[in-house]
């Protein structure tokens, strides 16, 4: 557990960008710092390591005072990732994630095959191991410097703006991977970042800054978007909040509607008579899983992949009320595809029954 | 050009202790020599200046100063000042080196400190961040960093030095330089000639070598040719700020 309390930062010319921040990151969760520009959530972070040294407050890390503790000490018993990477130029992608058990004094032999190991575990193929970081994509670039950080597994987690310098598709993925990661390996993150959305998806607890490096709320993600408390919060979590919160709110027993389903590759004259008169019906895979929308009128021969309607979004049973009203809005029949967990289709459902569950849902809480 | 032929293709230029094969070994020792001393002069300061940031506009002047120092006008003066002081042969050789040295310096200097420069911030803000000290920052990160131009420094004083080490004839060292004084002095323009041209001859070899043990010793993690040339006006320019 890490716990600020009451932290400064002046700066020597002056400058305030930590004006007072008390804070809890808990054990084994993920706790973002998220505000605009320039409100300090950097400086915040490199407290904690010590890069940088707070004016007033104290830091504790599992009720250790940091101020009392080798600055490099410390700083070898917790990961940290900076903005872009920071790769080691002249070392392979190998022997940069193997630096900090080196340093610690794993021989090296060990220390690179834990590394393979690593890579693999944040999604790098083994033939990027011998490259160097020049010759690689800035999204790879961003997986070997969560590797190098994690590579001595370190309790403690300290990340800033990870994801920021790849494109939103890209982002994308290594969020995904690094919330699976973590739900693998448990650690103690504190993450930083200016985008809301990110904050939402990642956090278990978002703490939102505002200039000046103060606190301005701090919640779990879907407190923070049905409750913000002031028009700062409001603000900065933008738009569409009361949309955004369904994604944090459990599909509850929806009403499944029957559908008329037909297997890919079934003839023009079997998906009309299944379809008897129905405009649209759904195409599954032999393990059925649905593929798409398909109109049996508008069919040549055959139902092939070429003439489904892929538009529609697929929401799991297990997913949130979000992606079910996301899935029936989307789909062209206006009947959302509901999987159960192993993604086999077990019915669907249409947006208005999505809308009286968050009705029954917001009723019960 | 059939002057320098008669004069290289001559056997007995080659022997004896000034001939071509003794002078040659002569001229690179000088060069040697300087090189290390230099070296072991400039590549430590310039690393603590790029590492610390400290000194350097004190440096910078320094080093400005030494390159507009004319060359001649030192070794005269050094011959001078030095020459009485010193026994012997090393009378002459002593100042010779002195400013050999003063000259071989400067690029040293400031390919190291710019190479060090070099470095990206991010890295280093990543190498402290994950608790290596400052000297495992200095040797593992920014040294191996900075190699790149530390050779580029090198060589460039290498050949400013094989260059150089030629007018140092005239207070009568050894090396290469002798052919063009002595040539010269019984109008022998086959002998000057061909000093000059293997001093040219030395000076492509020794750049190859350092060019092999620059293949051999820097990351192919770092800049391709075409960068580290780009970076090697970079240390120009860092200079005449
Ligand atoms: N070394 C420094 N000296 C003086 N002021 C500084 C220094 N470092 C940061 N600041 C100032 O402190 C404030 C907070 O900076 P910080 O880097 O923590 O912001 P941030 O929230 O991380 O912003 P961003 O999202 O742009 O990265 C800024 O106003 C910045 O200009
Ligand atoms: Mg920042």
């Amino acid at each position: 557990m890490i716990v600020l309390e009451d932290v400064q930062k002046r700066f020597p010319d002056g400058t305030v960008a930590v004006g007072g921040l008390s804070l809890t990151a808990p054990d084994g969760r993920i706790t973002v710092l998220v505000g605009p520009s320039g409100c300090g959530k950097t400086t915040s972070l490199r407290m904690i390591n010590r890069m940088i040294e707070p004016t007033g407050g104290s830091i504790t890390v599992n009720g250790q005072d940091v101020a009392a503790m080798n600055p490099n000490e410390l700083r070898r018993g917790m990961g940290y990732v900076i903005q872009h990477a920071g790769l080691f130029p002249h070392r392979s992608v190998i022997d940069n994630v193997a630096t900090v058990p080196v340093l610690l004094g794993t021989k090296k032999s060990v220390a690179r095959r834990q590394a393979m190991e690593l890579l693999e575990r944040v999604g790098l193929e083994p033939a990027l191991a011998q490259r160097y970081p020049n010759q690689l994509s800035g999204g790879q670039q961003q997986r070997v410097g969560v590797a190098r950080a994690l590579a001595a597994d370190p309790p403690v987690m300290l990340m800033d703006e990870p994801f920021s310098a790849v494109d939103p598709v890209v982002r994308e993925q290594l969020q995904d991977e690094f919330l699976r990661l973590q739900s693998e390996l448990g650690k103690t993150i504190v993450f930083v970042t200016h985008d809301i959305d990110e904050a939402i998806k990642l956090g278990d607890q978002v703490a939102v800054l505002r200039v000046g490096g103060t606190l301005a709320q701090v919640a779990s993600p879907a407190d923070l978007l049905a409750d913000p408390v002031d028009d700062f919060v409001a603000d900065f979590l933008g738009k569409d909040r009361g949309y955004r919160g369904l994604g944090f709110q459990a599909t509850p027993q929806l009403p499944l509607r029957e559908e008329v389903t037909v297997p890919i590759g079934s003839s023009k004259e079997q998906a009309l008579r299944l379809a008897a008169g129905q405009r649209w019906i759904l195409a599954l895979d032999d393990q059925r899983r649905p593929l798409g929308w398909v109109e049996p009128e508008h069919l040549r021969d055959e139902v092939v992949p070429t003439m489904l309607h892929r538009g529609g979004t697929v929401a799991s049973t297990e997913g949130s009320l979000r992606n079910a009203l996301d899935a029936a809005l989307s789909s062209p029949s206006r009947r959302g595809v509901i999987v159960d967990a192993a993604g086999r289709f077990v019915g669907t459902v249409v947006a208005a029954e999505v809308l009286s569950a968050v009705e029954v849902a917001r009723a019960d809480s | 050009m059939n002057l320098v032929w008669t004069w290289l293709s001559e056997p007995s230029h080659y022997l004896g202790s000034d001939g071509i094969l003794a002078r040659s070994w002569q001229h690179l020792g000088y060069m040697v020599l300087t090189l290390l001393i230099a070296a072991t002069v400039a590549i430590p300061l310039g690393l603590w200046i790029g590492h610390t940031g400290r000194g350097r506009i004190v440096v910078v002047n320094a080093v400005n100063g030494m390159r507009s120092l004319p060359t001649l006008g030192l070794l005269f003066i050094a011959v001078l000042l030095m020459g009485p002081r010193i026994p012997g042969d090393l009378a002459f050789l002593a100042p010779s080196i002195f400013v050999l040295v003063v000259l071989a310096v400067p690029p040293i200097l400031a390919g190291t400190y710019s190479g060090v420069d070099e470095v990206d911030p991010a890295a280093r803000d990543a190498a402290r961040g994950m608790g290596m000290t400052s000297w495992q920052v200095l040797f593992g990160v920014e040294l191996p960093g900075a190699l790149p131009l530390i050779f580029s420094g090198l060589r460039s004083a290498a050949l400013q030095v094989v260059a150089t080490a030629t007018i140092a004839a005239t207070v009568s060292i050894g090396g290469l330089g002798r052919f063009l004084i002595d040539g010269l002095a019984v109008r022998d323009y086959g002998q000057m000639a061909g000093g000059a041209l293997l001093v040219g001859v030395l000076a492509l070899l020794l750049d190859g070598a350092f060019s092999l043990v620059q293949r051999l010793s820097v990351s192919p993690g770092l800049s391709a040719p075409e960068a580290s040339s780009r970076n090697n006006q970079d240390s120009t320019a860092t200079i005449t700020t």
